[in-house]
């Protein structure tokens, strides 16, 4: 009897703290209770086209990284004719297949957990056409020092996800299974 | 019966084999032959392996001051791989001895002359210069050997 008088208070206090973070995460009560059986990550490449023409340089990065508006702003042919200072020209029919995979399952049309709290870190931000722009994901790695990042010869760039978050290529970018290449104790 | 069978079926399969591979290397000279004839049409001819291994190497420097040549990302053996000079990712060897994929698809050769000439040379790249950079890709098979 006497066990119980703090489980219950110490319980109730863990469930609050847990639950408020997931709520602050969404928007609106409602969307968290919709979202309860959101999925963790973001949602693999399913789009064969996408995945074929965006993997044949670096990592077909999943939709759900960034909102529609980053995607329209970034896929369009000019946008891809200077591809971050690369020509990645399409024709137009695989820029269209590609342009509308990517806003259909943007992280703004996902209930995925990470696309979730881009979506929520991206709002009232300008339109990021750089992953590692938006806010969301600079305020998850802005502690890691530069020689773990930049001056590391295996990673080099925040955008190479695939350095260090091994399934990175899955959707999975749980802290878990992340290993930073010449720092495996981080 | 059963042994019939077995020489049957293992017919049968023997020969899809023979037609698939027969389709699969006619295919790749196809595609390289349209690329060829296409290259001709346009007033090219007498591709040279030996201009098109200088193409492959020219180094080619942009305003900002930084180097780019072909073997920048695809590195100087073609029967090795490269790497994408900014994502790191490795790209596969150009010669088809060793990566049988390539020259299999004309769209997919046009599209890669196209963004990679602008990247290297800032300019789309004639037909002779690319006629020249294929003939040198499809004898770097032999080459060395």
């Amino acid at each position: 009897m006497k066990l119980q008088k703090w489980v219950l208070p110490a319980l109730m206090a863990v469930a609050t703290s847990t639950f408020s973070a997931q709520v602050l995460a969404s928007d609106t009560l409602l969307e968290w209770l919709i979202s309860f059986n959101h999925v963790d990550g973001v949602r693999p490449v399913e789009n064969k086209v996408y995945r074929t023409e965006c993997a044949s340089c670096h990592l077909a990065y999943q939709p759900g990284l960034l909102p529609a508006k980053s995607w329209e702003k970034l896929l369009t042919p000019a946008g891809l004719h200077n591809h971050f200072g690369e020509v990645a020209d399409l024709d137009p029919e695989t820029l269209q297949e590609i342009l509308v995979y990517a806003t259909k399952n943007s992280a703004d049309n996902s209930w995925y957990k990470r696309s979730r709290s881009i979506t929520a870190s991206a709002k009232g931000s300008e339109t990021a056409i750089r992953i590692t722009d938006v806010p969301y994901i600079k305020r998850k790695h802005h502690e890691i020092p530069n020689i773990m990042i930049k001056d590391n010869k295996q990673v080099l760039s925040l955008s190479r996800c695939d350095a260090c978050h091994t399934k990175a290529e899955q959707g999975d970018y749980d802290a878990d299974t992340v290993r930073i290449p010449n720092y495996p104790n981080y | 019966m059963v042994n019939v069978k077995i020489k049957k079926s293992s017919f049968w399969i023997g020969l899809c084999c023979c037609i698939w591979m027969a389709t699969g290397q006619t295919h790749a000279s196809d595609a390289s032959n349209a690329e060829f004839a296409q290259f001709s049409a346009q007033g090219a001819g007498n591709f040279s392996a030996a201009q098109g291994k200088t193409n492959w190497n020219t180094v080619v420097v942009s305003k900002e001051g930084e180097k780019r040549a072909c073997v920048t990302c695809h590195g100087t053996d073609p029967k090795k791989s490269g790497q994408h000079a900014t994502t790191q990712k490795t790209i596969e060897p150009m010669a088809s001895s060793v990566n049988p994929e390539r020259f299999t698809d004309v769209k997919k050769m046009e599209k890669w002359f196209k963004r990679n000439c602008e990247w290297r040379w800032f300019r789309e790249c004639t037909a002779q210069e690319k006629g020249d950079i294929l003939k040198y890709l499809m004898n770097a098979n032999q080459e060395t050997k």
